[in-house]
């Protein structure tokens, strides 16, 4: 069961071979066992989720069972849960049990699956590596030497380390793609819009999207259909029917079931910069791809070398000003001792924040500052828009766009925590998908050196992510790499 | 040198609440006067995770004021972050409007002063924006701490903007008082003054005439008219005083403060806020489609100025009237009712018993016109036995009063029932005036002598006699044969 998919478990679950309480035990144990090591939860609700497997096993008994019913799963500390500590991986809300769900969580709840607590991450999301958490860094199952990759590096490991069968994330610049393929897992960011963000604690509005964890590409459909769908309390939220996710699984049977498919590759993502043994394992997947019958045709991204300096702009604006409401004056942490309010502010914000928050905050702080907000925030915002046209451009040659997710495979805990820069590029592939606010999604594509995952990304036009996760189904279909567990 | 020796210029930031029922980025109520923070939900409180939701019903109110003063209504206008840490601001930034407001342009025309000094003038907007209020810090009574009440954080409000047009406290409160007017007109603000529904910022400077601009320092949150004109006055003095004394003004916000009539100053320029404002990326830009500009046009009740234009056109009014009668939209649906009721032809007499009596005794007893005892029916009533001679103007005051004592519900019933029917039986009114000539001989000697007064006297002895029943034109007229004769 441990290992099994959410198909496999629908059928256990609904056959009565096991219980949904037999289940999330069977999960909340692994978490007791192999959490210390890997220090992927913040949070263990064991009483909320053994309430929910109750409920869910009567509503099985009443036939009432929908796909999720019964199924485990974790949430990243990002997303707001009622009655349960939600701290976003910060010291700031190390107190912080909020008083409602987040509409992620109230869809999974009302879907029936079984919270079994939640992930560590990079505080705020800030952050590619997981060091960043107030908790202290998650561990790579593979390797626990290593990073698991960030923000959602506690959701990413958990499933990988199969401490939950499938895990929600956000993703703001590859924070759900970038720790998935770091840990040989499948994960998606959807369209910007399809996932409500409402109760998703807030790093750059304009970019978060929730997005889906799970082994396989098929998981991960289950899980963001039951995830997506329109929100009047997020003005963003897209008005669109919602979407059975996996609905283009179901290929015709052939052996070329991607017959058709044009695929994409970014000269600009195949030049310098990517690691030898993460090369090997991309070209080797898109070799797959073509005797599963795809053709690749070279595309350009020409501006994507500008996310970067782009995001590093309208993040950490956006950033500083969602995170205004961190003063301690309503919740969260408030410093003991204070002479006057501004000391208030300055010592509780000093004290609450990390060193990456307080970077961020200072940058963008700065970029909106009166004097360089045209230099800075105005010009990231046209460099934005120039690299959604360059998507546009691309898909009128392709149906989707393949590529490393990560230029490196994992890297030692403590390696670039003294570069930020560093790890800012570690981002570079996955970045301009965000800033156009594109689907993405990587799935595991084979191994590097020291046996540790590779990531493949797949990126679609807007509303593409059932195409996404039926491509990468077919990989997965044709392929092992999703069914590899750490040793 | 002399005041007049400068030349004020004033603009007015005026925050209208709007009257919708909930809030402009949550559905929490913005009732007033509750008890603190129970009106204030997780997004007023600025919970984690939270986002703003955009009120239709505040976005309806900007349209109906941007088309009550000739605006434009933006097809598509940014809601922007403003950015400050203050403890009754829970998110640490204002959702408001910055560089693309909803509101574009527009004009008001005011009238200013009384009488033959009365003049109007033609005050233009540069804009109107919605944005949320803050919450309310109370310093009092919490022991060397402050209390934070965000039962108002999230009030929509308009902030309507005006150029600096105004040349005078006169002119500034003038255009205030019709703001004011037209925002109650249109329905989009109470203008409770004391809750805070309507607060002005004064931006004031004075100049050479002909000459720059000079610097202008803003009087912060005057909630009524009479601290609008005390703080600009005593404002305007303290610049022309510096600046004769050889000194410079200083860009900066004051307060005024109503106890010493003075204005101190609350931060100077180098202590002003770097607001950091950028478009808020929770909401998408606001687009106002023509078709819903359309309909709240179509839904628009007819506004006070082309009202006063319809009185003085064609039912005849002057424009002193015609702007009186509109300055309330409660005052003219009063005076338009009475008028439908009466008839066109009454327009101008129904003009000054609304204005006249009527106005002094609501006055006195502090009512609102909508509270009136006399329905304008009833007082449409009253002018009209008096147009068709049934009563004197004088009868006619006390039939006033007992409509207003609600002694009848009618002026023909008043009349019929205290007998108040005027005489215009000439037999009858030369039998009551043999009698007082009879009674008051010194009088009628007098008269002789060329004293006119003892006419009057006379005139007044007759219509007591009368009591007040008599026709005053017929015993003016009788009176004068009989002691001609």
């Amino acid at each position: 069961m441990i290992h099994a998919s959410l198909t496999e478990l629908r059928a256990a679950l609904d056959a009565k071979k096991i219980s949904s309480v037999e289940l999330a035990t069977l999960f909340l144990d692994r978490i007791e066992q192999h959490n210390p090591a890997l220090n992927a939860f913040i949070t263990v609700d064991r009483d909320g989720a053994l309430a929910a497997a109750r409920a869910a096993d009567a509503r099985i008994a009443a036939g009432n069972a929908g796909p999720l019913t019964g199924i485990p799963l974790a949430h990243k500390d990002v997303f707001c849960t009622e009655g349960v500590l939600t701290t976003c991986g910060s010291k700031m809300l190390s107190n912080f049990v909020s008083p409602y769900d987040a509409h992620v969580v109230s869809l999974l709840k009302a879907a029936g699956a079984v919270n079994l607590g939640k992930t560590n991450m990079d505080e705020f999301a800030m952050g590619s590596s997981n060091e960043n958490s107030h908790y202290g860094p998650v561990r790579n199952p593979w390797d626990t030497t290593r990073i698991p990759g960030g923000s959602s590096g506690g959701s990413a490991a958990a499933v990988a380390a199969r401490l939950a069968p499938i895990a929600t994330g956000t993703d703001t610049g590859g924070s759900v793609r970038q720790p998935a393929g770091h840990t040989g897992i499948t994960g998606i960011k959807p369209t910007y819009g399809v996932v409500s963000r409402y109760g998703m604690i807030a790093y750059a509005s304009s970019l978060d999207q929730g997005g889906a964890f799970g082994a396989s590409a098929a998981d991960c459909a289950q899980l963001l259909s039951a995830m997506a769908g329109f929100d009047e309390r997020d003005s963003t939220s897209l008005e669109r029917p919602a979407e059975d996710y996996a609905r283009e699984l179901a290929a015709p049977a052939s052996d070329q079931p991607l017959a058709g498919l044009r695929i994409g590759l970014p000269r600009e993502f195949f030049a310098e910069g990517m690691a030898e043994d993460v090369r090997a394992a991309v070209e080797a997947a898109l070799e797959q791809y073509r005797k599963l019958g795809a053709t690749t045709v070279d595309v350009s991204l020409p501006n994507a070398k500008l996310a970067i300096p782009a995001y590093y702009v309208i993040a950490p604006a956006e950033a500083s000003s969602n995170l205004s409401r961190f003063d301690g004056v309503r919740y969260g942490h408030r410093a003991a001792e204070y002479r006057d309010l501004a000391e208030m502010y300055a010592k509780s914000r000093a004290e609450g924040f990390g060193a990456e928050v307080k970077r961020r905050i200072l940058v963008g702080t700065y970029v909106l500052s009166h004097g360089y907000y045209d230099a800075y925030y105005l010009q990231a915002q046209k460099l934005r828009r120039l690299i959604a046209q360059d998507f546009q451009a691309a898909f009128a040659q392709c149906d989707v766009i393949a590529g490393p997710t990560s230029p490196t495979t994992a890297w030692a805990i403590g390696e670039k925590t003294d570069d930020p820069v560093q790890m800012y590029l570690s981002d570079i592939y996955t970045i301009a998908v965000n800033l156009a606010g594109l689907p993405g999604l990587s799935h595991p594509c084979g191994f590097g050196g020291g046996n540790l995952p590779v990531g493949l990304q797949l990126i679609g036009d807007y509303f593409a992510e059932a195409r996404l996760l039926a491509t990468a189904h077919q990989y997965q279909q044709a392929t092992d790499w999703h069914l590899r567990r750490p040793g | 040198m002399s005041r007049s020796d400068w030349e004020v210029v004033i603009g007015l930031e005026v925050h209208a609440q709007l009257n919708t029922a909930s809030k402009i980025f949550s559905g929490a109520s913005t009732a007033f006067g509750a008890a603190p923070n129970v009106q204030a939900c997780a997004v007023d409180i600025a919970l984690p995770g939270v986002l703003p939701v955009l009120n239709r019903g505040a976005v309806e109110r900007a349209i109906r004021f941007g088309l009550a003063i000739g605006a434009e209504v933006a097809p598509k206008s940014v809601f922007a972050r403003k950015n400050y840490f203050y403890p009754d601001l829970p998110k640490g930034y204002q959702i408001s409007q910055f560089e693309l407001p909803v509101v574009q342009g527009g004009e008001i025309t005011i009238r200013v002063g009384e009488g033959d000094k009365a003049y109007e003038k033609t005050v233009h907007l540069t804009r109107a924006h919605l944005e949320e209020d803050a919450g309310k810090s109370l310093h009092e009574d919490f022991h060397g701490m402050s209390g934070i009440d965000l039962n108002r954080a999230g009030t929509p409000l308009l902030e309507i903007v005006s150029e600096p047009d105004m040349r005078s406290s006169a002119e500034a409160v003038a255009y205030a008082r019709t703001l004011h007017a037209l925002v109650r007109w249109i329905d989009i603000c109470d203008g409770n003054m004391q809750e805070g529904s309507f607060r002005c910022d004064a931006n004031v400077s004075v100049r050479r005439p002909g000459g720059p601009l000079g610097t202008r320092r803003e009087i912060k949150n005057l909630n009524s008219f009479r601290f609008l004109q005390q703080a600009i006055d005593y404002e305007v003095q303290w610049q022309i005083d510096t600046l004769e004394d050889g000194g410079r003004i200083q860009q900066a916000t004051v307060l005024f403060d109503p106890d010493s009539g003075e204005t101190r100053m609350m931060r100077s320029k180098e202590d002003a806020h770097d607001y950091r404002y950028f478009p808020d990326p929770d909401l998408l830009p606001l687009v106002i489609s023509p078709e819903w500009k359309a309909r709240v046009h179509s839904e628009m009740p007819e506004l006070p100025g082309a009202m006063k234009a319809r009185f003085m056109e064609q039912w005849g009014l002057s424009a002193y009237d015609a702007t009186t009668l509109t300055a309330s939209k409660e005052v003219a649906s009063f005076y338009q009712a009475a008028v439908e009721a009466a008839g066109v032809a009454l327009a101008k007499p129904c003009a000054n018993w609304v204005m006249g009596d009527l106005a002094a005794r609501l006055n006195k007893a502090e009512l609102d016109v909508a509270a009136s005892p006399v329905s304008p029916v009833q007082l449409a009533g009253l002018v009209a036995r008096i147009a068709d001679g049934t009563i004197s103007n004088n009868i006619g005051k006390k039939v006033f009063d007992a409509l207003w004592n609600r002694e009848g519900n009618s002026a023909d019933a008043v009349i019929e029932a205290q007998g108040l029917r005027q005489t215009n039986d000439a037999g009858a009114i030369e039998a009551m005036i043999d009698e007082v000539l009879a009674a008051n001989q010194k009088s009628v000697e007098e008269f002789r002598a060329g004293k006119e007064k003892a006419f009057n006297a006379l005139v007044g002895q007759v219509m007591k006699a009368s009591k007040g029943k008599a026709n005053p034109a017929q015993v003016n007229e009788l009176l004068k044969r009989k002691l001609e004769a």
